[in-house]
């Protein structure tokens, strides 16, 4: 059997009233680039923001190579929604890319030239070197999610949780996104995406989970993303011919 | 009794109470729309804002007169309210630092222009000091006049631009789509609140003015999700404040006016978020106790149903420790054997020894439409 | 050292230690929490003075900080109640501990040498009084002292959290994610900001402290782009501002907390006309650039469109084009001004004429929009 990077058991979020997760268990086997589809409000961040231990479960525990989060914290990449954060901070686009080698500095000590030269690099990798000394606020969205993904990328983690990184981006920082994701599955490393677009499920991604407040299904791309499972995820094929909900 | 005594018999108190309530139910308006188009701490830069205009008008005029130094605080409130808005706009300062900024530099002219008075020969300046922390039993009958007439045109504003302001505090966006004017609306609004502060200057000072345009509307928003009826249930939450912190503070010594009425209607405050009808922290507490243990009921069924379904016997009996939900393992079966007694109650499992139990056909078709239904349906 | 000096050198050290910590509140969007943290503390200094039955015991700085602190878990438990927004919850808790704070002093005004006026308003002509003796030797004001101690932790805790900080604020999950507590920060530079304060209470009163503490990061952050340079230019400003303030007040004999505070908001003022990139000057002078350069492209265009059709006669017509392109008369004479100036046309007769370099430059505007979109 191959051993799973990821076990989520009986995991259930209730903010208010309705349980916005219920009884999710999902395990997920190394080196997939899945992607976590779903309708709006179905808690597709909410489970990436469980497993990250950023939201409080009622129930259920999340599990990293056979180990808690705490232990293994060193091992995860997060890229949040782009809209969380302030675009305004005075800070350039290598500032930004660094604070992804604060995980591995620690408390108080400065990111040195190995952290510098290895965030050019990722810069570089993403098609950002013209704009390595930008201030934040002036780059498209497109080169703000590239920003981040290049962050994301000197974190040198071997799980990534990224949160709708396709969200408002033009077609050329798409294709770079996802040629980034491919070359890190090549990498052995395992990728997860909450995701919108279902036309692209197939022809960006080899595992999939349905999700509505409930997982409905999982599993590669090819056994899992039919239309009768769409069905039962979305309520009617209708809307989801339309291509988005 | 005896305060009730006190209030019908001494004229003062009557006209100081009397002020105080009419600040209350203006106030409670107007805070309304503040808290509801998130502006609640615009009250309290505008009314430091209003300070150098009080002075500066002293300082040309040389007289205390009432209305002229209102007038100085009106005009100076706008120009601050105006700067507010026109950094909000022009720049990436944030909303919030507009406000510390405007209200710090101008309060800190204001006092400028006081000490400079202060120091000029023969100036009767005694009392301007009074607009910072508020003197309501220095209410005169002849201010208590100005402050009622003042209400009563800030509540015809409001009465006639009713349906504006409502569009505004839900939706500008929409307001402005169909044609009506952001900024003439939001003119409007400034113009009537920093009437309001006015009002409250006198009594309860610049500081604490603000308190009075959040607190009654958080309180009234509490209770009801209907505009018009948040707006009158603030107006008597003011009142309400305004003439209790009055009494309470002519039956003690030593106690000033203007932070007990703050007090008071905190007090409403409070005692609103914890016990309001349906919204309260108290009654939401109960039912989310009642709904996580009605999760925990729910997903304990369904692993004794899931349980059920992987033996070929459906109703054959299953250790506690084998039904435990996952994160309760460390804790121990403590839990689980509660919430399985309960099922047993509801009939949805039977007990068959001390620690195994199975499930009944009737919780069969519970776990069938929980599962169905996402954990929504209660038991 | 004399009296003026000490005051001057009081009045420097509270705007660096305000101004240093006042470029994370902008940036947290915390300015109006600092409003309310610094009236608040009030009640803690009276309740520790209760306590401790004097003014100068360190203890008023522990019960400050400590109620500073209270008030920022007030207001964020209100918030998180999710009954009402973040800055009701401020506009509540603060004026309620401030409230209890005045009751009790003027209850009790007969055996407490606590003036609200001062606490409110401060003033830093009678800090030099208080003297700090050390072996029976006067080594200078005790507020230089304790301000100085309280400039030092603040500038240490930037300089030692620089990281933490800049990540915290910018992008609190992450930080969260990579293991640096987005709360133990908050509450730590809260606590400073409290602590702050309360030093700088005594001079420059509770609600000029927030004036030190917003006003010069306000106007930093409307010159720079880059966060060290936003720490060290906003304490730069926090001192001039306050050495010129300190002057004025000696000339016009005026409260000198009252008068830097004016010139704060003054400096804020003309950075926020002129300032380079971000000034209202820049950004009118941009718009109307813009407009005169679309109001150009769309001319040429509507010329290169018509051109060598049947209309074209009636389309070019000096004296109907502005009704064409719905302009005014008088913007129509500006624009075309401008075009005849940069020989992108030619005026034939009243008709207008496109020259090869006018059409070149319309199709090149066409494809820039089309490409922008």
């Amino acid at each position: 059997m191959q051993k799973h990077v990821i076990e989520v058991e009986d995991m259930t979020v209730a903010y208010e009233e309705k349980p916005v997760l219920w009884d999710i268990d999902i395990n997920i086997p190394k080196g997939v680039l899945m992607a976590i589809v779903g309708p709006n409000g179905a808690g597709k961040s909410t489970l990436i923001k469980a497993m990250l231990n950023l939201v409080k479960p009622i129930s259920g525990k999340v599990l990293f190579n056979g180990l808690s989060y705490e232990c293994q914290r060193r091992y995860i990449g997060y890229v949040p929604q782009r809209g969380s954060v302030d675009w305004d901070f005075p800070t350039s686009v290598l500032d930004v890319v660094l604070m992804g080698t604060y995980g591995k500095i620690g408390w108080i000590k400065r990111p040195g030239k190995k952290e510098k030269e290895k965030s050019l690099d990722a810069i570089k990798k993403v098609g950002m070197e013209e704009f390595v000394d930008r201030q934040i606020s002036q780059l498209s969205g497109g080169q703000q999610q590239r920003v981040f993904l290049a962050r994301a990328l000197v974190q040198d983690a071997d799980i990534y949780f990224m949160d709708e990184p396709f969200q408002g981006v033009d077609a050329k920082t798409e294709r770079a996104i996802i040629n980034i994701l491919k070359e890190l599955r090549l990498r052995g490393k395992t990728v997860i995406v909450v995701h919108h677009d279902l036309q692209t499920v197939k022809e960006y991604f080899d595992w999939v989970a349905l999700l509505n407040t409930k997982l409905i299904q999982y599993g590669k791309v090819d056994e899992v993303f039919t239309d009768e499972n769409l069905r039962i995820t979305y309520g009617s094929t209708d809307r989801v011919l339309k291509g988005e909900v | 009794m005896m305060s009730l005594e006190l209030l019908l018999k001494d004229y003062t108190l009557q006209i100081v109470a009397l002020g105080s309530a009419v600040l209350g139910a203006v106030s409670g308006v107007l805070g309304s729309f503040a808290v509801l188009r998130k502006q609640s701490l615009l009250g309290d830069a505008v009314s430091h804002a209003a300070l150098p205009g009080i002075a500066f008008v002293f300082l040309i005029t040389g007289i205390k007169n009432t209305e002229m130094l209102l007038l100085g605080a009106l005009i100076s409130g706008l120009i601050g309210t105006f700067m507010i808005i026109i950094i909000d706009q022009y720049t990436r300062i944030k909303f919030d630092s507009a406000l510390g900024l405007t209200l710090s530099s101008f309060f800190g002219l204001g006092l400028v222009l006081l000490t400079y008075i202060q120091k000029l020969p023969n100036s009767n300046q005694a009392g301007l000091e009074h607009f910072i922390f508020g003197q309501a039993s220095t209410l005169l009958k002849r201010d208590v006049f100005i402050m009622i007439g003042l209400g009563v045109i800030i509540l015809l504003v409001v009465a006639l631009f009713w349906k504006e302001l409502k569009l505004f505090s839900f939706d500008p966006q929409f307001g402005k789509s169909i044609g009506f004017s952001n900024v003439k609306i939001n003119v409007i609004l400034s113009s009537i609140t920093v009437v309001a502060i006015i009002i409250g200057l006198q009594s309860v000072g610049v500081i604490l003015m603000s308190a009075l345009l959040v607190a009654p509307g958080v309180a009234a928003r509490q209770w009801t999700d209907k505009l018009s009826m948040m707006v009158i249930l603030a107006a008597l939450f003011g009142i309400f404040s305004g003439v209790l912190g009055t009494l309470i503070s002519s039956l003690v010594d030593n106690m000033p006016t203007g932070p007990v009425i703050v007090v008071v209607i905190s007090l409403i405050v409070f005692f609103s978020l914890f016990f309001a009808s349906n919204r309260g922290i108290f009654w939401r507490h109960i039912k989310h106790g009642k709904n996580k243990r009605n999760i925990n009921d729910s997903r304990v069924l369904i692993n004794l149903y899931e349980l059920a379904l992987n033996h070929k016997d459906v109703y054959h009996p299953h250790k506690t420790e084998v039904i435990n939900l996952t994160n309760n393992k460390d804790k121990g079966n403590a839990n689980v054997i509660k919430r399985l007694l309960y099922l047993c109650e509801k009939g949805y499992a039977k007990r068959d020894y001390f620690d195994t139990w199975s499930i009944t056909d009737k919780g069969i078709k519970k776990a069938k439409s929980i599962i169905d239904n996402q954990g929504g349906e209660s038991l | 050292m004399t009296p003026q000096l000490e005051i001057v050198i009081i009045a420097v050290i509270v705007s660096a230690a305000c101004s240093v910590l006042g470029v994370f509140l902008i940036l947290r969007k915390m300015a109006m929490m600092t409003d309310a943290i610094s009236h608040t503390i009030l009640l803690g200094i009276v309740v520790a003075f209760f306590i401790t039955e004097s003014l100068t015991s360190p203890l008023l700085i522990i019960g400050a900080a400590l109620v500073g602190l209270l008030t920022v878990y007030l207001t964020e438990a209100l918030r998180r109640t999710r009954l009402m927004a973040e800055d009701s919850s401020i506009g509540i808790v603060f004026p309620f501990l401030f409230s209890i704070a005045i009751i009790l002093i003027t209850k009790y005004a007969g055996n407490i040498h606590l003036d609200v006026d001062s606490v409110l308003l401060g003033e830093l002509v009678f800090v030099p009084f208080d003297r700090l003796i050390v072996l029976g030797r006067d080594i200078g004001a005790k507020s230089l002292y304790v301000m100085g101690t309280i400039l030092f932790i603040d500038l240490l805790y930037v300089i030692l959290f620089y990281k933490e900080l800049k990540l915290v604020t910018f992008d609190a999950a992450l930080a969260a994610v990579l293991g640096f507590s987005p709360i133990a920060i908050h509450y730590s530079l809260m606590g400073l900001v409290s602590i702050t304060a309360v030093g700088a209470f005594e001079a420059v009163g509770s609600i000029l402290v927030i004036a030190f503490m917003i006003g010069p990061p306000v106007s930093a952050y409307m010159i720079t782009d880059k966060l060290r340079n936003m720490l060290i230019l906003s304490t730069l400003i926090g001192i001039i501002n306050s050495i010129i303030g300190y002057r004025l007040s000696v000339i016009f004999d005026v409260a000198i907390a009252g008068s830097i505070a004016t010139v704060i908001g003054i400096t804020f003022l003309i950075v926020f006309i002129t300032a380079p990139k971000r000034g209202m000057l820049t950004i009118i002078n941009s718009r109307r650039r813009r407009k005169i350069e679309y109001a150009m492209a769309s001319l040429l265009l509507h010329l290169c469109n018509h051109e060598n059709t049947d209309r074209e006669e009636i389309e070019s017509n000096r004296h109907s084009i502005y009704q064409h392109l719905n302009w005014s008369k008088k913007f129509l004479e500006k624009i075309l001004y401008k075009a005849l100036n940069l020989n992108y046309i030619t005026l034939n007769n009243e008709y207008l004429k496109l020259t090869p370099k006018g059409r070149e430059y319309a199709i090149r505007c066409y494809d820039d929009i089309g490409y922008s979109i």
